[in-house]
């Protein structure tokens, strides 16, 4: 090992130039695991934003019954846009710029397993995204089946270009978030700090980890489906087509065995913000931080097995219903042991109320909500009557805005500081606070009687006269702009903090736990001046407990070996949407060309070897950091 | 001491001496799986659909098996030689590693040759197009899947020869080969399935 | 018994929602059922609520309990509470009681699933009635009547009745809330479902869409309507007799055979690629949620996109004089 590295330094040294960037050329160039976090951030936030949007014209059609805000058509693609932007463009991304920023810092790296990959998956990502969202600028229709784009309705009945920006947008998209997957699950088993053990790693690391894993296996189910879509819509393929002895059921399970997965690849992450967070404001360790891990290992097993509970009306059988809904009812058990875990934490601590931590524990009461209708849709029987009505929809939003939104909010307010060197407004994010829980309860806890008494889900629109119905719309309605208020305040406290100046301490919640609160908001670019020594499960508090002011060193402070920007991701994914927008409208000229860009750049980023640079300890020094 | 090190004659295990070039082989077959599943799904819904054939012919009818197994014999002894390349590069010998990993490239080109010749062959013949019938889409798209896994192959393996005569055998360099020849042979192995579950099994019927 | 108790729950639920909304309220959809399928279906979510309900208790009195009581307080600052590592009997006993809380609700769940599936198979001498769910109406055949009709579909009361499930175009689902949970109408021969159930009551059951399947799927309704068995019978005979042309129908009978014709049969056993017309003076709906009247059904003539988006239907305001409809309507309305 030693003698690696020292061959490592060697060979840098030989070849060691610095090359920098500044201002936009900086950011689209960057390999920094930190800026990649931000760059994720900001455009998860910005999808996220797009996906509001959506779901507010999506309940302003719905506020009246037979209401004209958007035709029927246009009601359809919103209803698409909204669901898979929300959890493909914007969830999982903001996750991502999480997972970028804190894993390398909690498990005391000074990068991932593969900074220029995870800019390319950043890239692919992003222009993915982009691709998805065309239709806005060329006025095609949008992606309008669904965000479970079901066959035949995805492939042989949707007209217009719209369900190939789904199909082509996506799988750019969900290469580069299969990318990063990769890259986490490779960075948290490779690039610990010493002493920093499997079990000894912050729960946010492990639900980063088990999510990569299921990210890696999940994205690459859908990949396949999209193509067969692909297939299907543009070279006459014939998965899919019914007529020419096609089964459109293939379809849903291989979009299930990726969906089931998303699921939990969105919650996982929303659960290891909970357990960060909340004992740092109990000031109280984890309780049973070992059956935390196992739980989280076991539902990502679980996750697995269980594809087909979306399934029970499809016509599976009555073997197949009753398998698939009592390993679904077995996922609840883990997930048991995690809220209770989480309540046991808070027992006996010092709970602080700040905003991050109200982020916190709110999801507890809404995600178990979320948890117990979760419970009763697995059961077969009763799933015929609740499968596709807004019971559903009520249960997968208690699920998703209940915990992972919350749990991203929670993840935003507790991490900003180290992100950015400036707190959030305390009272600004209360308000959020209290206008969500209140917005959201409003808007889906009715949703669950809508369903049962038979309203079912994606209608334009709803026939006049039934009992409750109208009423019950417009509470919703009303929910739904309470919640688009409290993001609204959201933006303006983020946008008033970015603003100040930064004075953001080392550890500015004071009850810091893990190594993230060891080193200065916002790190330098070389995180740690020298690699930490871990001793023991939250190694931050460990240190602190035994008085010691910043972490023990595992090595003598020497020159930082860094990897230099490239600007070839961003070229790269440039190429890709190219050829996807080629692809899309059949121009032989634009595919050959942007998959030309994408070769002649891998080709480039095979021949020359990035020698990196170093940091000297005489420039550490300089700069008056103190580590 | 270190200096010893670097010049590599005492590294047994060249590709994982480096941090570097242990992300890159853990990453590679972290991508492998996915790659698993990948192909799992597509045998999935060609094993499902196989059957239907919308009045088109079937594999028992078009299947060649002479030539399959030609290029099944080409694949399999390619995997072989790109063992002996990451062998010669444990010795360290720089020519060998080249000559192998050329000899890899050559079979593989064979094979591809083959693989085109025979789907221009079905559509010629047969009309046998990826639009005839759900058998057909599924097979062009697994198989195809498969060719075009092969092509890049070709063409990244083609680059690292190229790169081993300009850099020689180092940490850089010594790991991008053993991915390489991971990579061939999880595509050696795709390609057994591929021959005994789609064509064994669909020239029985 | 159980169920008794339990069914008392649902007005209760009722009155928390009647709260919330402050309007009139009556139970509807799958909370009145009117038949047995739809009753053991509701059992069965009433039970899973029961135990749900009691997880939700233990949940929120701990939750709630300790957010209020281990609150930081003044002068806490410097003492730094214990810190337990966990504790195996605790985590033990909500390791336990969940399964056994899982297996309470499983036992049941298992049991009607397959319980409805058995009963859903089509034996001999069981009615069975086809359904094919084209974009957006509903198709349904009487075999053994020899009857086809669209988007109203007539049963006997206090019969068990089967529907065979498929479709022409995308995947819909057959629903209809007061007396079964859904199924789906699976285009392609692969995936038939069969699905049954049973009215108790006679009455008009709302019936619903509830897979997505393109514009109108929010307005691809139907109706059930439950008929004592003589009244029932009365209908098919009914629907059997050849439609009559009079002096005063012959003008709009031409014109719907020059125009309607080609989509629209109103023999009682035809197919078509509209829906079979026949009887149509006795629908309730026009394109199954407009009401039957006169001025509705000329609008529907002239432009039916405008009332159901995404409907095949051309409009024919172009290409009818509003005479000629009117004559049509009137044909249309002697169809008994």
């Amino acid at each position: 090992m030693a003698h690696a590295h020292a061959q490592a330094h060697a060979h840098a040294h030989a070849h060691g130039h610095k090359k920098r960037y500044t201002g936009v050329m900086d950011w689209i160039t960057t390999v920094d695991h930190k800026k990649i976090g931000i760059l994720y951030l900001f455009a998860g936030l910005l999808f996220f934003a797009i996906g509001g949007l959506e779901a507010l014209f999506i309940r302003l059609q719905l506020a009246y019954p037979m209401n004209d805000v958007v035709s029927a058509q246009r009601f359809n693609e919103l209803i698409t846009m909204h669901g898979t932007t929300m959890l493909f463009l914007a969830a999982l991304p903001i996750l991502y710029g999480f997972f970028n920023f804190i894993i390398p810092l909690q498990i005391g790296a000074r990068d991932v397993a593969f900074p220029f990959l995870n800019s390319l998956g950043f890239w692919t990502f992003f222009f993915g995204g982009v691709l998805l969202n065309i239709g806005f600028f060329t006025g095609d229709t949008l992606p309008d089946s669904g965000w479970t784009a079901y066959a035949p309705l995805a492939t042989e009945y949707s007209a217009g270009r719209g369900m190939d920006m789904y199909s082509i947008g996506l799988q750019l998209s969900g290469i580069g978030t299969l990318l990063g997957g990769l890259n986490f699950v490779v960075t948290i088993v490779n690039m610990r700090a010493p002493g920093m053990t499997m079990m000894r790693m912050p729960l946010f690391c492990w639900t980063a980890f088990i999510t990569s894993i299921l990210i890696v296996f999940a994205f690459s189910a859908l990949a396949v489906g999209l193509l067969m879509i692909s297939f299907d819509r543009l070279f006459g393929g014939n998965f899919f087509n019914t007529a020419a002895g096609g089964n459109e059921i293939l379809w849903q399970h291989i979009f299930w065995i990726f969906g089931h997965p998303e699921v939990y690849i969105l919650v996982l992450p929303a659960f290891g913000i909970l357990s960060e967070v909340i004992p740092t404001f109990s000031r109280k360790r984890l309780f049973g931080y070992t059956s935390m891990v196992f739980a989280t290992s076991i539902i990502g097993f679980l996750g697995f097995m269980v594809w087909a509970h979306h399934m029970f009306t499809v016509g599976m059988g009555a073997v197949a219903n009753t398998m698939f809904a009592v390993a679904t009812m077995l996922i609840a058990v883990p997930t048991g042991i995690k809220i209770f875990n989480w309540i046991f934490t808070m027992w006996k601590g010092q709970i602080r109320f700040t905003a991050a931590n109200l982020f916190a524990i709110g999801f507890i009461p809404s995600f178990t909500i979320g948890g117990v209708t979760g419970v009763m849709l697995a059961m077969a029987a009763s799933d015929y009557v609740f499968h596709d009505t807004y019971f559903v929809v009520a249960h997968f939003h208690y699920v998703i805005v209940g915990g992972t939104v919350h749990g991203i909010f929670a993840a935003l307010f507790y991490w900003f500081p180290k992100m950015f060197g400036r707190t959030l407004n305390e009272t600004l994010g209360k308000i959020t606070f209290w206008l969500l829980l209140i917005g959201f309860n409003l808007t889906f806890f009715i949703q669950h009687w809508l369903g049962v008494v038979g309203m079912p889900r994606r209608v334009y629109t709803y026939l006049d006269g039934q009992p409750g119905w109208n009423e019950m719309n417009l509470v919703s309605t009303i929910g739904a702009l309470l919640m688009g208020v409290s993001v609204v305040i959201l933006v303006i406290n983020i946008v008033i903090t970015l603003m100040k100046p930064k004075n953001a301490t080392n550890d500015p919640w004071e009850d810091g736990r893990t190594m993230e609160w060891a080193i200065p908001s916002p790190p330098p670019e070389y995180n740690f001046k020298q690699t930490p020594l871990v001793r023991g499960l939250d190694a931050w508090w460990v240190e602190k407990r035994a008085g010691n002011k910043e972490m023990t060193p595992a090595e003598p402070v020497g020159p930082i070996h860094m990897p230099n920007g490239s600007i070839l991701p961003f070229i790269m994914s440039i190429g890709l949407f190219i050829a996807g927008i080629g692809f899309m409208y059949d121009t032989l000229l634009m595919i050959v060309g942007g998959l030309g860009i994408l070769v002649i750049c891998m080709i480039l980023r095979s021949l020359i070897d990035d020698p990196g640079y170093h940091i000297e300890p005489e420039e550490i020094e300089g700069k008056g950091v103190k580590a | 001491m270190s200096h010893a090190h670097a010049e590599g004659h005492t590294i047994d295990h060249l590709e994982r001496a480096t941090l570097e070039g242990k992300n890159k082989i853990l990453g590679f077959w972290i991508f492998l799986g996915a790659e698993m599943v990948i192909f799992g799904t597509l045998f999935a819904a060609h094993i499902g659909l196989r059957g239907e054939l919308n009045g088109g012919v079937s594999g028992s009818e078009i299947f060649s098996l002479p030539i399959v197994a030609i290029m099944t014999a080409l694949l399999l002894t390619s995997s072989m030689t790109s063992v002996l390349a990451i062998q010669a590069m444990h010795r360290h010998e720089l020519k060998g590693v080249a000559l192998w990993l050329g000899i890899t490239v050559l079979l593989a080109l064979g094979f591809l040759g083959l693989e085109i010749y025979e789907f221009v062959h079905y559509v010629h013949e047969y009309h046998f197009n990826i639009q005839q019938s759900p058998f057909s889409t599924t097979f062009y798209v697994l198989v195809g899947c498969h060719g075009t896994h092969v092509a890049i192959g070709i063409v990244w393996i083609s680059l690292l020869i190229g790169q081993l005569f300009k850099k020689g055998l180092t940490v850089v360099t010594a790991p991008k080969v053993y991915v390489a020849s991971l990579y061939w042979h999880f595509i050696d192995v795709v390609w057994v399935f591929i021959f005994t579950v789609v064509y064994l099994m669909g020239k029985v019927g | 018994m159980v169920k008794r108790w339990m069914k008392r729950l649902v007005p209760l639920m009722a009155m928390m929602v009647l709260l919330l909304t402050g309007c009139n309220f009556e139970l509807a959809g799958a909370l009145a059922p009117k038949g047995p399928v739809a009753e053991q279906q509701l059992d069965l979510i009433l039970w899973s609520l029961i135990v749900m309900i009691f997880v939700l208790l233990v949940v929120f009195v701990l939750f709630f309990t300790a957010v209020f009581r281990f609150r930081r307080r003044r002068g806490q600052d410097n003492e730094i509470p214990e810190q337990i590592e966990g504790n195996h009997k605790l985590e033990i006993t909500w390791t336990i009681i969940p399964i056994f809380l899982l297996f309470i609700m499983a036992v049941p769940t298992v049991a009607l699933t397959f319980n409805l599936e058995e009963e859903a198979q089509a034996v001999e001498g069981q009615r069975v009635i086809k359904v094919v769910g084209k974009q957006f109406w509903w198709e349904f055949t009487y075999p053994e009547e020899g009857i086809v009709t669209a988007q109203e579909v007539y049963i006997p009361v206090g019969e068990k009745v089967v529907f065979e499930l498929s479709s022409a175009d995308v995947i819909h689902s057959f629903w209809v809330p007061q007396l079964s949970g859904k199924k789906d109408a699976n285009p392609g021969s692969k995936n038939i479902n069969y699905l049954y159930l049973q009215a108790d009551e006679p009455g008009v059951y709302k019936g619903k869409c509830t897979e997505l399947c393109g514009q109108s799927h929010a307005l691809m309704d139907f109706k059930l309507i439950a008929l004592e068995k003589d009244e029932y019978d009365a209908w098919v005979a009914d629907m059997l007799e050849a439609p009559v042309v009079t002096a005063e129908t012959q003008v709009g009978a031409d014109l719907f055979e020059q125009k309607c014709l080609v989509c629209h049969a109103i023999d009682p056993g035809m197919g078509s690629v509209g829906p079979n017309l026949n009887g149509f003076a006795d629908r309730l709906y026009i394109g199954g949620f407009i009401d039957n009247t006169t001025e509705n059904l000329v609008n529907w003539i002239k432009n039916p996109v405008e009332m159901k988006p995404g409907v095949t239907m051309p409009p024919f305001e172009n290409e009818l004089t509003t005479d000629e409809i009117n004559e049509i309507v009137k044909y249309l309305q002697s169809l008994q």
